[in-house]
């Protein structure tokens, strides 16, 4: 490789990454914690305990619960039902009005066979749920969402960059070399290389994947309005009904005409989700990689009666397949625990960088280190 | 013995098995669980493997 080549790869590894470490160690930081946020919710109790369902015993109504859930919040609406994969219990989130966002909903947990309302916190408060908050999108919405996906990108960039120079400079020394003998900036420069190495591929999927899902809400808005859109249109001009076919009903019928899924969650009209005229049940497999692929089965809210089961768009299938490569959480505890130690070596590979930005030198003195395949006297170091 | 080696090996050799090794192990996980997942973890668990190797085999020579 030319040194001119050499040089601009150099530069693209140094910007890229100096723009983005700071906001990635705090994504890992605050990530970390969250691999293990149901371990940790079920330790906290903020997720209750929930009695097995007894021998013989039949799920309550759905119409029941979700208006026992109504009656703690008085004057809300319904927004979202959902079925716990791990426990014998529902959520019911409600809202002042059907467009009410996560941050102002309210959550009831009920025992899916006794209706049981069970003491739990609300999903958006807490610590967990603060630091759930500073790793999506610091607190500011779609823009911070949108920002820290940039900065995922540039890791991104960072990650190839820091490839290509890997090259040049590891090839007359053998893979896994660390030298701590020399000087103090050599040996932190060996941990960078072969850390980053070593999380090369996990660190950069988790990367695209966290980008690919801070669009989340502009590819969920284009599906509602593309594929959504289109079914809403039969309804133009009527207004949203407030009389409500039964929730249990149409449960039963979405299972019907699905009978390999079972339902993950219910949206109500005006959510977003199923247009102002629809139940939406989504549907989805039992296995780890259908489970995350939903199934829409639009039901007219007014004459309870299946209106589509369309399929979901390749972007929305993509974004769903992203959240498990990111989050880590669909290989059991084993694979948390190795995700929580790749996000160390990551944060590792971080800090080791920023330390070598510190004990730089002169972008020439560098670039020859790289040129000469890491065996230059380590001169202009500081131990 | 020196550490240093003139190996014609590309050093892109141990990146390019690490990725497709890290690719495997994030899907394997994800189509189906029991073997799927061990075959997952056993790749990860190699990864952290090799970082604790060099390290433990660092050169301390000056």
């Amino acid at each position: 490789m030319q040194r001119s080549t050499l040089k601009a790869w150099f530069l693209v590894h140094k910007w890229t990454s100096l723009v983005c470490t700071a906001f990635l160690l705090l994504l890992c930081l605050t990530g970390l914690p969250l691999v293990f946020w149901e371990e940790i919710g079920h330790l906290t109790g903020a997720d209750p305990e929930v009695a097995p369902a007894a021998a013989g015993a039949q799920p309550q109504n759905l119409d029941d619960l979700v208006n026992q859930a109504l009656a703690r919040y008085p004057g809300d609406v319904p927004l979202f039902l959902g079925w716990d994969d791990h426990s014998p219990s529902v959520y019911v989130n409600t809202g002042a009005r059907p467009d009410t966002p996560p941050p102002e909903m309210h959550t009831a947990i009920l025992h899916q066979y006794t209706g049981e309302v069970l003491p739990a916190p609300q999903f958006n408060e807490g610590v967990m749920y603060f630091i759930y908050r500073l790793h999506t999108d610091v607190f500011v919405g779609l823009p911070g969402m949108l920002f820290l996906g940039a900065m995922a990108l540039l890791f991104a960039v960072a990650i190839v960059s820091g490839v290509v120079l890997y090259g040049p400079f590891m090839r007359k020394l053998p893979f896994g070399t660390v030298r701590t003998g020399r000087s103090r900036r050599l040996a932190w420069l060996d941990l960078h290389n072969v850390l980053g190495i070593v999380t090369l591929g996990w660190a950069f999927v988790v990367g695209i994947t966290g980008a690919i899902n801070t669009l989340a809400k502009p590819l969920e808005q284009a599906w509602q309005t593309q594929q959504l859109g289109e079914f809403a249109k039969r309804y133009e001009g009527r207004s949203r009904p407030t009389q409500f076919a039964s929730l249990d009903d149409a449960v039963a019928k979405a299972r019907a005409a699905e009978p390999g899924m079972k339902p993950a969650f219910v949206s109500f009209p005006g959510t977003g989700y199923s247009g102002d005229h629809h139940y939406g049940v989504f549907m989805n497999g039992d296995t780890p990689l259908t489970e995350r692929l939903y199934r829409p089965v639009l039901i007219d809210v007014e004459t309870g009666e299946i209106t589509a089961r369309p399929q979901l768009p390749g972007y929305m299938t993509t974004l769903l397949l992203s959240q498990p490569l990111h989050f880590g959480d669909y290989g059991g505890m084993p694979l948390k625990i190795l995700w929580a130690l790749l996000d160390l070596l990551t944060i590792a590979v971080l800090v080791s960088g920023l330390y070598l930005w510190f004990k730089r030198g002169s972008t020439e003195a560098r670039v020859t280190e790289i040129e000469r395949a890491g065996l230059v006297a380590d001169a202009g170091a500081a131990r | 013995m020196s550490r240093v080696a003139n190996s014609p090996r590309s050093p892109f050799i141990a990146p390019a098995w690490i990725t497709v090794a890290s690719i495997v192990g994030l899907v394997s996980a994800l189509i189906g669980d029991g073997v799927f997942d061990v075959v997952s973890w056993l790749i990860f668990a190699a990864l952290i493997g090799l970082s604790v190797r060099a390290w433990i085999t660092r050169d301390r020579k000056r």
